[in-house]
Parts: structure tokens; sequence; C-alpha cells
């Protein structure tokens, strides 16, 4: 007995041993993720106190779901709420329609220096900062920006608006922005999904004397199908993490209260206004639903069959 | 013949379209551009399409003359080059060694790996471990967190995996050790997918202020240029919205050098200075940026 478990270690010290080099060059790793990515999570419980700085996370006032309470009893959260699921999806579903319709007109075209230079030119401004399409933005859009000036000279205003004013305007311009950003290169993944259509089905359609618009309803569409629903179900799951940055450098304090999303939320209260344990609790809330919506988003494709995203 | 003149309306349609697409892609950056170029005193009058009316380079003199903005950009380049390329090269050996079907801890550490996709601490317990750890406003902030990550990693593996068992075995033979086999073997067979990775990760670094943000904006020597571009956008927002008098909307002011510059001009000049990396290398590197979304949608 005794014996049989000293060479049961002894075998396995020598696995241990052969495989030095293996744990040498990922162990560090390991330990750095997890110091990164899963401590932090223990910094929850920040959330059931009222976290002061100067003491020690386990010598903290403990308050249960006070936090949560305040949280949902805050009429901005619900407002944040709002916003973050409204402009999450704006974008995503004309994020969606303008990449497949820039899709579609690529896909149409034949092979050549125009097809090339239209790809080149609208892929470029996904690699683009944030901060420099905002500015690109608000310049576009200012009062003496070229925006306003072709409004002016077609006549449809007398005088330049200040577009970036407009509460009710922000969702619009963030969703348009969205598209002017990254349509172009989204439409890659449709382009590719396209080139795996048959090609025998286009020459059946053409013989049927089908139009071009018909192939594209009846046989384009049809045929990259299963990736629309796979990105929008995969997208669905990410809702609530959807994009901070355009919100946080497009704002403005006319438009506050439809431009503040999420972690702008979280960093207000928490960072700046040094409320951490608050700010916690809204991180928890998001990191919940988030979280819930990826399995919801997963359950509902493989029930399509699709491939899981998992 | 009915089919023929539908298929020629549809094709001056659907070319109409994509110039339109061309043409509102790059609009606003030649806007901007010819901003830049213009002289400040004169933008002011508004009217600026996509040629400068006086032109100049007073804006660019001006940036260029800021000390600060020097540091920004040294910022900007070293922890593009030191991220770009320490990530790709630890994620790649973490990758590899989670390709050897023998390694005791082959799994464990990938489910380690894939349920941080999962999972965010959030930002204000992540603030505090950086603050524990003692990140703040230091320089390491830029590469430390992000050495290794779930996405890149199994893209690597995946590519791994379709390489030739064979050759990893006879090295072996001959006694290489595992580290060997990486660097002399793995790494040069994997080529396109970690140049593309390398791609990746150093436009994410250099488009990235959040942390500059978040950790450093109280040390000005840690400053990127985004981060200087990102705050004239705030002050320009403030202005806008009538919180800050610091900055009003095109309101002059006189240099060192005794030229007059305002903060919209100076905003468009560093606009373009920012972007000239990625609009000056993609069109070369258009391949490699493609490639990244087909060899698994290599993300940020």
């Amino acid at each position: 007995m005794v014996y049989t478990t000293t060479l049961r270690r002894s075998a396995f010290m020598q696995k241990v041993w052969n495989q030095k080099f293996l744990i040498v060059m990922s162990v560090p790793f390991i330990i750095h993720i997890i110091i990164f990515r899963y401590l932090p999570i223990f910094g929850w419980i920040m959330a059931f106190q009222n976290y002061k700085p100067h003491k020690a996370i386990f010598d903290q006032e403990w308050v249960g779901f006070e936090q949560f309470k305040l949280l949902f009893q805050d009429s901005y959260f619900f407002q944040t709420l709002r916003n973050t699921l409204a402009m999450a999806v704006i974008k995503l579903v004309m994020g969606t329609v303008f990449a497949l319709f820039i899709a579609i007109l690529i896909n149409e075209t034949k092979k050549g220096l125009f097809k090339r230079t239209v790809q080149t030119v609208s892929y470029l401004p996904n690699f683009i900062s944030w901060v420099v399409a905002a500015n690109l933005v608000l310049e576009f859009l200012s009062p003496s920006g070229i925006f306003n000036q072709f409004l002016v000279t077609i006549g449809v205003i007398k005088s330049p608006v200040l577009w970036m004013g407009k509460p009710e305007l922000f969702w619009w311009i963030i969703g348009w922005s969205h598209v002017w950003k990254t349509a172009g290169f989204g439409a890659i993944i449709y382009l590719a999904a396209m080139t795996g259509i048959d090609p025998q089905l286009y020459e059946a359609a053409d013989m049927d004397g089908a139009g071009r618009l018909r192939r594209i309803w009846h046989i384009t569409l049809p045929g990259i199908k299963p990736t629309v629903i796979v990105l929008l179900i995969m997208n669905i799951g990410h809702l609530l993490e959807a994009g901070f940055e355009q919100q946080y450098l497009l704002n403005n304090g006319l438009v506050q209260d439809y431009a503040e999303v999420f972690t702008i939320y979280i960093l207000r209260y928490g960072i700046q206004m040094m409320r951490f344990s608050y700010a916690a609790a809204a991180g928890i809330f998001r990191s919940v639903v988030s979280v819930t919506l990826i399995f919801i988003a997963n359950r509902i494709s493989n029930k399509l069959g699709e491939e899981s995203l998992m | 013949m009915r089919g023929n003149i539908n298929d020629h309306i549809f094709d001056t349609i659907k070319i109409s379209l994509l110039v339109f697409l061309v043409f509102i892609t790059l609009l606003p950056f030649v806007n901007v551009l010819a901003v830049s170029l213009n002289e400040p005193l004169d933008t002011i009058k508004g009217g600026i399409g996509l040629w400068p009316r006086r032109f100049s380079t007073i804006n660019y003199m001006d940036i260029f003359r800021n000390p600060h903005i020097w540091r920004a950009f040294l910022n900007s380049v070293l922890r593009t080059l030191i991220a770009g390329l320490l990530h790709t090269f630890c994620t790649a050996m973490v990758a590899y060694t989670l390709s050897r079907r023998e390694f005791f801890l082959r799994i464990p550490f990938a489910v380690i790996y894939i349920l941080t996709m999962y999972i965010d601490g959030g930002l204000i317990p992540t603030y505090f471990l950086f603050r524990g750890l003692g990140l703040v406003n230091t320089f390491h902030v830029y590469w430390v967190p992000g050495i290794t990550s779930a996405w890149n990693l199994l893209v690597i593996r995946t590519y791994i995996k379709g390489l030739p068992e064979s050759l990893i075995e006879s090295a072996k033979m001959e006694g290489a050790n595992e580290f060997y086999i990486f660097l002399k073997i793995i790494v040069p067979l994997c080529v396109p997918v970690l140049a593309t990775i390398i791609l990746f990760t150093a436009v994410w670094h250099w488009n990235y202020w959040w942390d500059t943000f978040l950790y450093c904006s109280s040390n000005v020597e840690l400053s990127t240029l985004q981060y200087e571009l990102m705050k004239k956008i705030q002050s320009a927002n403030a202005a806008m919205s009538g919180t800050s008098m610091t900055d009003a909307f095109g309101m002059a002011a006189v240099d060192k050098s005794g030229s007059t510059v305002t903060p919209k001009s100076l905003r468009a000049a560093m606009t373009m200075i920012v972007s000239a990396p990625i609009v000056l290398v993609y069109p070369f590197l258009q391949r490699y940026f493609i490639t990244g979304l087909t060899i698994g949608g290599v993300k940020e």
C-alpha cells in the first residue's frame, strides 16, 4: 500500500520532471491570469460592504444588499440601463443591415481595381481609434462643419445647427458613426460566407431568367442566413458590454441624459465620486446580466442547430 | 432584352452606391486634413471643404514644438512595440504548451484561459488591484496586464495543431528541449498567424487610451498620443455645453512663437498626426489586416 503510493508519487514526480520545460513556459502566465483576471472577481465582495480605501478588505463594514437597494432606487441607473440597451440595439441592427448591404454590393462586383479600391477604403475606418473617429464626427457635424454647409447650400436648413447638442439625435449619431466606422469591415465576414455559396445555384437561376435582384433575394441572402443568425445571437450576448468609448468621447453636458452608458456610470460613481462599493454593485449587475445573456444566446443557437458559441 | 436593360440599371445603381460609400468614408478624413492645413483664423469663418483655403502649417508646427507631444509620441511607440511583440511571443509560448497533448496541465490551464472570455472583475475591483500592485502611474500598466490573452491563444493553438506532429517528434528524438522546439521550429512555422496577431495587438495598443485615462492621468510623462487627443476632445465638448470657459469655440490664443492658433485647428492637426501611422501602414499590410478576421476573427 505504502509502496504503491510512493511509486505512484514518484511516477508523478517523474512526469513533472519530464515536462519541466512545458511547466516553466506556462505556469508564470497562468499565475498572471489568475492575478489579473480572477483576483478582481473577489473584489466583488466590496459590493456588500461600505468600502473605505484606507482599510483592509476584511476590516470593512458589511452592509449586505444595501448598495443594490440604493442602485435600484436610483433613477439615473435606469436611465443608464435604457441608454445602454437602446444604443446597443441601434448599433447592432444598423451595423448588421449596412454590413450586409455593403457585402452584397461588393459581391455583385467583378474582381478588379475598382473592387479592390472599394474594399481597401471601406475597411480602413475600422482600424483607426475611436478618439480619431470621434474627432472626425465632431468636425463633420460642427456648426461650421461640412454637413451643415451642405444642408444650408441645398436649402434643407436656413442656418447651421449644433447637431451634437440635440439630445434626441444622440443615439442616431452613435448609430451612424458606428456604421461609418465598422460596417465596411463587418462586410468581410458576410463576403466570406457568400463565397461559400454554390455557383451552380446562380447558373440555374440565370437559366430560369432570374434578374440580379431576384438572385440576391433567393440565393445570396438565404445562403448567408446561418452566418447572420450566429453573429446576431453572439452580439446579443454582448449587448451590455457593447462600447462605451464612443459615448464617452461624443458625450457633452447637453446630451448627457441620453449619452451615459454603464461603464461611464460606474466610472462616475466609483472613481470620481469615490462610492466604490456602489459602483462595484453596478458592475456586478452588469456582469450578471451579461453572462445570463451569453448563456441564453448560446442556448438559442444550440436549439437552432448552429455551432455552439462557447 | 428586358433583362439586359434591368442589369444595366442595376449596375449603374450599384456602382453609384459603391462610389458614394468610398466618398463618404473618405470625406471626414479629407475635410479634417484640409482644416488642419488651413490658417487657423481663417478656419473660424467656416466653409472649409475638401481643400485648405489659406494653406498654412502653423497647426503642425505648434504641435511639433510641444515637448509633451514628443513624450506622448515616444510612449505610444514604446507601448505599441513592447506590448505588441511581448504579447504575441508570450501568448504563442503558452499556446504551444497547451497544444502538447502529453502536457498533464493542459486541460485545467485551457479552462482557466477560456473562462476569462466570459467573466470580468469589473472596473472598480480592477482599479484597486492595479493600485495594490503598484501599477498605477507606471509604464508597466501598458504591457503587464495584457501579456497574454485567451482569444489570441486559441487562434495560435489552432494554428499549431495544424502543423505536422512529426516535426516535433523528430526534434525531440534528437534531444531538443521544449523551449528550443518552440523557438526554432514552431515560431518560424507560425509566422503568418504571429504577424497578424502582432499587427492587431499593435494597432490595438496604438489606439487605446482608456488605461492612460484611468491609471496614468496624473503623470504627464506617461501620456500617449491618443490620450492627448482625447483631452482636446473633452475640452471641446465641455466648451460646447458651456461647462468650461477654458477652451471656448475657436477661441484663439497666441503661442510661444507668436503665431495665432485655435483649439479647433490644433485638434484637426492632432487627429491627422495620431491616425497617420495607421492610415500610412494599412494599405501595405492590408492582407494581414484581413486574414486577421478569417483565421478566427482576432478581436481587439
